[in-house]
């Protein structure tokens, strides 16, 4: 599919409505001015053609001939209806018995007897005029004469009123687009606002939400929902089904290398040349790596899993620190590494996953007890900050190198300088992920005498 | 410093070409400063009423000659339909005969702040514009009115000319509409605006009226005494000539006092147009008009003043007026008019 092919909905539908909003007007515009000039012409036409009939009354016949009496009115009336020039012509066939000789006569016959005037248009003296004709007979000298009374006007008047109105008129279609052009906005925006409103709900989620979308929507984006809804469902059955194998597959791995290593060093023990214990001692030390890695696999495919639905439970963080503390005992001891904890007496709880909590905080111990070289000393501090609870493990190691917390937390990346330790590079990642789990953040940083500081913020509650 | 400008015109007049039409007057009034362009107006209004105007629109146009051409308002129509003259500006208190220029395409349209102020009844399209509005009165020497009061009406006046007719036998002055344009144009407007006219001119006709064709020697037999009354009148021209006299009055009366307009329209032969219009701006403009009211004596467009006077009744600027341009018209009106005021 092509991008540039995919227009905004709302763009699409603001634009059809206001095409659709520009043919109205236009329409609106040209019905208003044909039907308003058509009006005007009639109206006009009407007083034009009762001044030709009022004129057309003055006739007389006698024996002089034709004679007429020119009405003053007819002339003011159709002078007060609009400032247009006036032509009169009163004719005997070709003859004019007086007026302007030169207007022409109407080109069809006209009906005599009380016919209503005929009403042509033509070019007369550098302009267009309206002629309103009407033919009347008279009897001059006892013989019926036909007389032609032709009253001609300029439509200036007409054309300002066409003018005037074709004014309003646009001013009409403009002010409806406008309207139009406003309420389409309008209906775009609510029209597209439920699909608004579900990208928004969306897109809040957190980055392990798998819930299923409730969002009220229109029975037009029912489909959509429904689409997504079966996506999301395949998608956190693939997830749970990843981690599942994962965990399993921990197990599975675990359990025999347990009895591989107790199965080697029996065999140390029972080994009896220096050769062969330096390659049981390398077999253990792998086993070792690979058993932590399993554990730790595990340890993350439960972050992972259980970060979806944490337990919310309140935690008393002193007493937690205290158990881990108290389990890395005996590694420590191996070591000569010396455990002090401190402020592990204040009430401080936590609300959260107590598995998760735990599992962050053996994770931060095994770091510390792994790279601290040898009768040194672990501090283990509890602390409240700015209403966070603050867990920190310092150690006297060999820092972090420069390497930045962004990079040590990602899956399976590890420092630079640890390269002689066991390590899966899991560790960090899975204290970051519980400490995010819990709306908290990991804080790493270097002693300028040597050694890390991991501290765990923890909002209260 | 007028005085000078008139010699000067005078002077120049024999200089410049030979008309088809009538000229009665002629001048020209050079540009006080260098000279630019040249305005020819074409006028029935005498130039020694018009001069001081010229001269207030010289001084703020300074580089614009005038030549003033007077002519009386059938050879000012004569020259702009026959010879089609090239003048920038017609001048003209024949309304019916400008409204004939106007309506018959003679005429260019102009359109300034200054014309479309005008009020509707004051202009015509954006071709014919008023600038001065005239009452036409009735003067009348006072002595005449001896014991009795001065008629109000038209129907008053016939009443008192009924029942006093020696008083006013042979001494009544009216225009002659047969030879007087102005003269047609009252007599048709009294006739059209009420049906006293008639009876007026009927009993007017029994007492042996004089027929003038223009104002100024009925104004003079008047002062002189061999009138007694003389019916419409331009107050216009009337007024200066009776001011300080309290022999003779001046009466409008008040069932109508009809009021002419002079006005004024840009020939479509004009060579420029533009100056005419900026001319016509002017007699429109405040300084024009103030002019126009103190120096020329006429009185400028004023709707107030029509207000504050709901007698006067200015005559309409319309196709009507073509009306009685008419052959026909003209003849059977004419020849009422006879029947009604020449009596054997």
């Amino acid at each position: 599919m092509k991008r540039t092919g995919a227009i905004s909905l709302r763009k699409r539908l603001v634009l059809q409505l206001l095409a659709l909003a520009a043919a109205l007007a236009v329409l609106l515009y040209v019905t208003v001015r044909t039907v308003a000039g058509d009006a005007a012409e009639e109206t006009l036409d009407g007083v034009l053609g009762a001044a030709t009939l009022a004129i057309a009354d003055e006739l007389r016949g006698g024996e002089d001939g034709v004679s007429i009496d020119l009405p003053h009115e007819a002339f003011s009336i159709l002078g007060s209806i609009s400032q247009d020039r006036i032509f009169y012509r009163i004719a005997v066939g070709e003859v004019t018995v007086t007026g302007y000789d030169d207007l022409p006569a109407p080109a069809r016959k006209l009906g005599s007897g009380l016919a209503s005037p005929v009403f042509y248009t033509l070019p007369y003296r550098q302009t267009q005029v309206r002629v309103a004709a009407v033919e009347r007979v008279v009897l001059a000298d006892n013989a019926p004469v036909a007389v032609t009374v032709m009253v001609a006007q300029t439509r200036t008047g007409q054309d300002t009123i066409a003018a005037r109105v074709a004014n309003r008129a646009a001013g009409l279609g403009l002010g409806v687009f406008a309207l139009a052009a406003i309420l389409s906005m309008i209906t775009a925006g609510s029209v597209l606002r439920p699909i608004d409103r579900l990208a928004e709900a969306v897109g809040r989620r957190g980055p392990r939400d798998l819930r299923s979308v409730d969002h009220p929507s229109p029975a037009e984006l029912v489909p959509l929902i429904t689409a997504l809804n079966g996506f999301i469902a395949r998608l956190r059955a693939a997830l749970t089904r990843t981690e599942t194998f994962i965990t399993e597959a921990a197990h599975h791995i675990r359990t025999p290398l347990a009895t591989v290593r107790a199965k080697a060093e029996i065999a140390l023990r029972r080994a009896e040349t220096e050769e062969a214990r330096d390659t049981l001692r390398a077999v253990i030390r792998s086993v070792e790596e690979s058993a932590r890695s399993a554990s730790q696999l595990l340890d993350h495919a439960t972050v992972v899993y259980r970060s979806d639905r944490l337990a919310r439970e309140p935690v008393d963080l002193g007493k937690l620190v205290a158990g881990v503390a108290q389990s890395f005992a005996p590694t420590a001891e191996l070591k000569d590494l010396a455990i002090r904890t401190q402020g592990l007496e204040a009430a401080v709880t936590v609300t959260g996953d107590r598995l998760l909590l735990e599992s962050a905080l053996r994770n931060l111990m095994d770091n510390a007890v792994k790279y601290s070289p040898p009768d040194e000393e672990i501090l283990i501090s509890l602390e409240v900050v700015d209403g966070l609870a603050r867990v920190a493990v310092s150690d006297r190691g060999r820092g972090l190198s420069g390497v930045n917390q962004a990079e040590l937390t990602r899956r399976f990346a590890r420092g630079g300088n640890v390269r002689d330790i066991v390590g899966s590079g899991l560790g960090l990642t899975i204290v970051d992920e519980v400490t995010a789990a819990h709306g908290g953040r990991l804080d790493l940083s270097e002693h300028a005498e040597g050694g890390t500081c991991a501290a765990l913020f923890l909002p209260l509650g | 410093m007028r005085g000078a400008f008139l010699a000067l015109g005078l002077m120049l007049a024999g200089l410049l070409p030979a008309h088809g039409f009538e000229v009665e007057e002629e001048a020209s009034f050079a540009a006080p400063g260098p000279e630019v362009a040249v305005l020819r107006v074409l006028s029935t209004t005498d130039t020694q009423i018009m001069a001081p105007v010229i001269a207030g629109f010289q001084a703020v146009n300074r580089g614009i000659t005038i030549h003033y051409t007077v002519a009386n308002s059938q050879q000012v129509q004569a020259a702009i339909v026959t010879d089609g003259a090239a003048y920038d500006l017609v001048i003209s208190s024949a309304m019916d005969l400008q409204m004939q220029l106007a309506n018959d395409g003679f005429a260019l349209p102009w359109q300034s702040e200054r014309t479309t102020a005008l009020p509707g009844w004051a202009r015509w399209q954006d071709t014919l514009f008023a600038f001065a509005q005239e009452p036409v009165v009735l003067i009348a020497a006072r002595s005449v009115f001896d014991g009795l009061a001065p008629p109000r009406t038209r129907r008053e006046l016939t009443a008192l000319l009924r029942d006093y007719p020696e008083r006013f036998r042979g001494r009544i002055g009216t225009y002659d509409p047969e030879r007087s344009g102005a003269g047609y144009l009252f007599a048709t407007q009294d006739a059209r605006l009420s049906d006293t006219f008639w009876r007026l001119a009927e009993v007017m006709g029994g007492l042996e009226p004089v027929l003038y064709d223009s104002t100024a020697p009925m104004i003079n037999d008047l002062k002189a005494g061999r009138l007694v009354l003389a019916y419409n009148v331009l107050g216009s021209y009337a007024a200066p000539r009776l001011a300080g006299d309290d022999s003779t009055m001046l009466i409008e009366l008040e069932d109508h006092t009809l009021t002419l307009l002079r006005t004024a329209l840009i020939p479509r032969a004009a060579r420029s147009p533009v100056l005419g219009g900026t001319f016509l701006d002017y007699l429109l403009g405040p300084s024009g008009r103030a002019l126009i009211a103190s120096e020329a004596g006429l009185p400028p467009i004023d709707e107030a003043a029509l207000a504050a006077q709901p007698h006067l009744r200015p005559i309409r600027l319309d196709p009507g007026l073509l009306v009685y341009l008419d052959a026909l018209k003209r003849r059977a009106f004419l020849e009422e008019w006879r029947a009604a005021l020449i009596q054997p």
